[in-house]
């Protein structure tokens, strides 16, 4: 058993614990593109990546144009027996318009399109002056916090398997044009999965407390 | 890594505290040094939100299968699907892969999910004959794949804005969608609060071999 003390402030720095299992580890460098894992239950702890801050950012950025131009372009538009139908990304956000079901509405619009958003917005804030060589942002801890805590409830990739799920449903019965807005989401989705793949915690919340 | 040497050293056996958010290893506290997170050793009380949260997903589960997902009206006559009845007329339309990926996210996740996250639970205090590597692999299933069952709430969201042709066809959402979508969250946030840390204590007390 050890005792408290058995670390001083510099080891504790050098220290990562398994976030799954507890397990210490003493920290040394991975090269980029490997990953350091927990000797006990091979969780992912260090999996540093060339490059990642100037990438998220870049991508981040991505990732808001397209949502705007999600947003504001024409989503699908359904021809049957004449008649035509165009539905935006926000219809689909509030086709819950009935009693009960409004509240839903703004739990979808929140999952798809809002969440998303915010996440990639506070990696942007807490990570731009780190680009730029200068000391954080304030609340920039906030803000990757949030962005971490966000990861599981921004389901922007679950929609657009829905929207195919959809599509296929009612491809029988009428004619489906995706329009301008459904390709951006699409391609919108593709960079924040690739966005995911640069996160690493270890790194971030190093880079970020290095300079304080 | 470095693995220290003796025994597994745990942060909590050294007497530090690994912050769940940003990873920093430190000595206890009320909020993390660095991102200011609350601190916890083990999420002792995690364990009581772990079933709060699961009871009510589960309670909400039923009528989400009892009441329809989606109203249907075409030419004057209308009708009612539940999930289950959506996947069954995938079916009957032909579209098999279709109706799997809705039944796999709707019937077979949900199902799956409540029934691992009790097991988890009940394993920190009942001996299980499955290690505590394959209960972490379970649990990280289950925190990898039940966001996914939101598609079906998405797929009627979907059909509700793109499918309101009038006379002709209107598809509107019926009280279901809101049973489920509340059920997937709340089984959500049952998986988030599990401390999958505890599995290990356990096991530490009766070494694997
Ligand atoms: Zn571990
Ligand atoms: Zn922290």
């Amino acid at each position: 058993m050890s005792t408290p003390t058995q670390f001083d402030d510099a080891a504790l720095r050098d220290l990562i614990a398994c976030p799954r299992c507890d397990l210490l580890h003493r920290s040394h460098r991975v090269a980029d593109g490997c990953v350091g894992r927990c000797k006990r239950c091979h969780t992912p702890l260090i999996m540093p990546r060339a490059q990642a801050i100037p990438r998220i950012i870049a991508l981040s950025l991505t990732v808001l144009i397209l949502l705007v131009g999600a947003l504001y372009f024409p989503f699908l538009e359904l021809n049957a027996g004449g008649f035509s139908n165009s539905a935006s990304l926000l219809d689909a956000a509030t086709a819950f318009n009935h009693g009960l079901l409004i509240p839903l509405s703004g739990a979808v619009a929140a999952f798809m399109v809002l969440l998303p958003a915010v996440r990639v917005a506070s990696l942007v804030y807490a990570l731009v002056p780190l680009l730029f060589h200068q000391p954080p942002a304030r609340y920039s801890a906030y803000a990757l916090r949030l962005a971490n805590r966000l990861r599981p409830w921004a389901m922007a990739e679950i929609f657009i398997i829905g929207v195919v799920v959809a599509l296929v449903k009612i491809v029988d019965l009428a004619d489906v044009t995706p329009g301008p807005a459904f390709w951006a989401f699409s391609v919108m989705v593709i960079i924040l999965v690739l966005n995911d793949t640069y996160m690493c915690r270890w790194t971030l919340w190093n880079a970020l407390t290095a300079r304080r | 890594m470095e693995r220290l040497d003796g025994p597994p050293l745990t942060a909590r056996r050294a007497g530090l505290v690994a912050c769940t958010q940003c990873t920093r290893v430190q000595r206890p506290a009320k909020n993390c040094e660095r991102c200011a997170a609350p601190l916890h050793a083990r999420e002792y009380m995690g364990l009581q939100r772990v079933w709060a949260w699961l009871t009510v997903g589960l309670l909400l589960y039923i009528p989400a299968n009892t009441y329809p997902m989606l109203l249907t009206s075409t030419l004057g006559s209308t009708s009612a699907s539940t999930i289950l009845g959506g996947v069954v007329e995938l079916v009957q339309y032909g579209s098999y892969f279709i109706a799997l990926i809705v039944f796999v996210a709707s019937v077979a996740i949900p199902v799956m999910k409540f029934a691992v996250i009790a097991y988890l639970a009940l394993s920190l205090k009942q001996m299980v004959p499955i290690s505590a590597h394959q209960r972490l692999v379970l649990f990280e299933v289950v925190e990898f794949i039940g966001r996914w069952s939101m598609i079906d709430v998405f797929v009627v969201a979907i059909l509700s804005a793109l499918v309101q042709l009038g006379f002709v066809a209107t598809v509107n959402p019926g009280p279901a969608a809101a049973c489920f979508a509340l059920s997937v969250v709340f089984t959500m946030l049952s998986a988030q609060s599990f401390d999958p840390r505890l599995i290990w204590d356990a096991s530490e007390e009766t070494p694997e071999k």
